[in-house]
């Protein structure tokens, strides 16, 4: 805060989680974690008097996660006798709106995309638009003096206000993209931290807060890499930023100058949606085995376990194969690459098997799950007469109920007549 | 020949959001990195083989400043679906240490 930012961006949110934030209307981590880094902003943006602009409230911006954010805010608010004009922008799309861009034409698909229908749209559980810097600025313009949104872009919240104050777009999105990860771009992070930029007409310094960890060209240069498909060229809403001509200079250990980033602005404005969708409720059974007479028939003996499952679950709940889908995955083996393991022998002398049944129901999930557990549990093999016990089981019930589970099921952008039609935004007067 | 994974400073993989899978493999020192971009050796149809993506549906970047190869392709398996291994893609590099780079 002694540096005086004129600005103080936080992004709050991420797929990177999986599609399980989205579906259930949770977020990643707990409200004592949010509350806890909150309160540090709220104290600093008023103290200095500068907009604090938090993005993709909630880890996944529905409307669920931001009205958690807005409930935590107002709590904050009255324990530090703070009083403001907040800005809560909404991402969550009408399913409506949804199905009538897409009767016209208006969503196009990404690579790789899923099949994207009206069928799809109707299965969504929750369906966000990735807002750019454009209704944080409407909202501050609206008298907001902090902004809390959904869904956005990880460049909104840091080049708003260099956007406003009319620096060129090409760097303040690459200090957006840097400053968005915090710490991450630093040689060696420690621990997740603040970085600040200081922008001006021909380019920026990036800066990390802890004047103990080290930024080199090429640790700034890198970041680029992170978690992006493309190092040189990052679509946003508005355009593309251009980042094959940027240079990276370090000016001493904590102090790296960033130029020559351009920004190519694109013929459509688009906003990119994200969608997820029950794939089912689960129940999954962990076990090992150590016997190296069954480790080494392990493919024949799961698939005569397959062929004794699927006989027992037509037997004793009329399902067929269509009703459920059984997988087993083995840790040991291939249970990080699955098919793509190019190590095919198992080498070690034990195998931890994850049986994972998905089903309509938690009920058929938890069932099938145990008459899995059952059938594999006494499944003979040729070595050995007379029964035998071949998985061991840590865990009594042995099966674990996972609840619903969730899949993504959108990688398409919208075409929406301007870039506030799909933001609603709303002021309330906090404390 | 050494394998790359005595040359690189640091070999990663993750998520690029839910239907994309990154590889990045850097360098410390830029001579390493020329060494390693000139064999060829990080090719295409490596990936393709490693991965099973055609070689069409590959990026390949040569990142000269973040002395860097990266390369970029669509998720075997969209993340949180049924049948996904790796949520955050972070356990999908070990095979590229492999690859044997000529002296």
């Amino acid at each position: 805060m002694e540096r005086k930012p004129h600005v103080i961006g936080c992004d709050a949110g991420t797929t990177d989680g999986g599609p399980y934030a989205l579906g259930a209307g949770k977020p990643s981590f707990p409200p004592s974690a949010v509350k806890r880094d909150l309160r540090f902003l709220l104290r600093g943006a008023k103290e200095l008097g500068i907009p604090l602009l938090v993005g993709s409230c909630g880890t996944a911006g529905g409307d669920v996660h931001l009205e958690i954010v807005r409930n935590i805010v107002r709590e904050l608010a009255r324990e530090e006798g703070l009083s403001f004009k907040a800005g809560f922008i909404h991402s969550e799309q009408n399913k409506d709106y949804v199905r009538e861009k897409l009767r016209a034409g208006r969503i196009k698909p990404l690579k790789p995309a899923p099949h994207f229908d009206e069928d799809t749209i109707g299965r969504s559980e929750r369906i966000v638009g990735m807002m750019d810097e454009s209704p944080y600025l409407r909202a501050l313009e609206m008298g907001a003096e902090i902004v809390f949104a959904g869904r956005s872009s990880d460049t909104a919240m840091f080049c708003a206000i260099p956007e406003r104050e009319g620096f060129p777009k090409g760097l303040s999105l690459h200090a957006a993209k840097i400053l968005e990860c915090g710490t991450a771009s630093a040689v060696q992070r420690k621990q997740p931290d603040c970085m600040m930029a200081t922008i001006s007409d021909d380019h920026f310094i990036v800066t990390p807060m802890d004047p103990s960890l080290r930024v080199t060209a090429q640790s700034i240069a890198s970041h680029s890499l992170y978690e992006n498909s493309d190092p040189f060229l990052l679509r946003e809403p508005a355009g593309t930023l251009d980042m094959r001509e940027s240079r990276y200079e370090a000016i001493d250990d904590n102090n790296v100058r960033v130029s020559g980033s351009r920004f190519i602005p694109a013929d459509t404005f688009t906003i990119k949606l994200e969608g997820v969708e029950l794939a089912g409720y689960q129940s999954i059974i962990i076990a090992s085995c150590r016997d190296p007479f069954i480790i080494r028939q392990l493919d024949d003996w799961l698939a005569r376990l397959r062929e004794k499952v699927a006989g027992r679950v037509l037997d004793v709940m009329s399902l067929g194969p269509d009703d459920y889908n059984l997988g087993i995955r083995v840790y040991g083996r291939n249970g990080t690459m699955g098919a793509l393991e190019p190590v095919k022998e198992i080498e070690g002398h034990e195998v931890c098997l994850v049986f994972e049944v998905t089903a309509r129901t938690q009920e058929t999930a938890t069932a099938i799950a145990s008459l899995t557990r059952h059938q594999a549990l006494h499944l003979p093999i040729p070595e050995w007469s007379g029964l035998i016990t071949t998985l061991a089981c840590p865990y009594s019930p042995a099966y674990l109920e996972r609840g619903r589970v969730y899949r993504f099921n959108v990688n398409h952008v919208v075409e929406p007549d301007d870039p506030y039609e799909m933001f609603p935004i709303e002021i309330e007067s906090i404390g | 020949m050494t394998k790359l994974a005595d040359l690189a400073s640091l070999i990663r993989s993750k998520n690029a959001g839910p239907f994309e899978l990154t590889f990045d493999i850097m360098f410390r020192e830029e001579s390493t990195y020329r060494r390693v971009v000139k064999s060829g050796a990080v090719s295409r149809i490596f990936v393709s083989k490693t991965y099973g993506v055609p070689e069409d549906e590959i990026m390949l970047f040569n990142v000269d400043n973040a002395l860097a190869i990266k390369i970029s392709i669509p998720r075997p398996i969209f993340q949180g679906d049924i049948g996904d291994s790796d949520s955050h893609c972070g356990q999908q590099y070990a095979p590229l240490m492999e690859i044997e780079i000529p002296e």
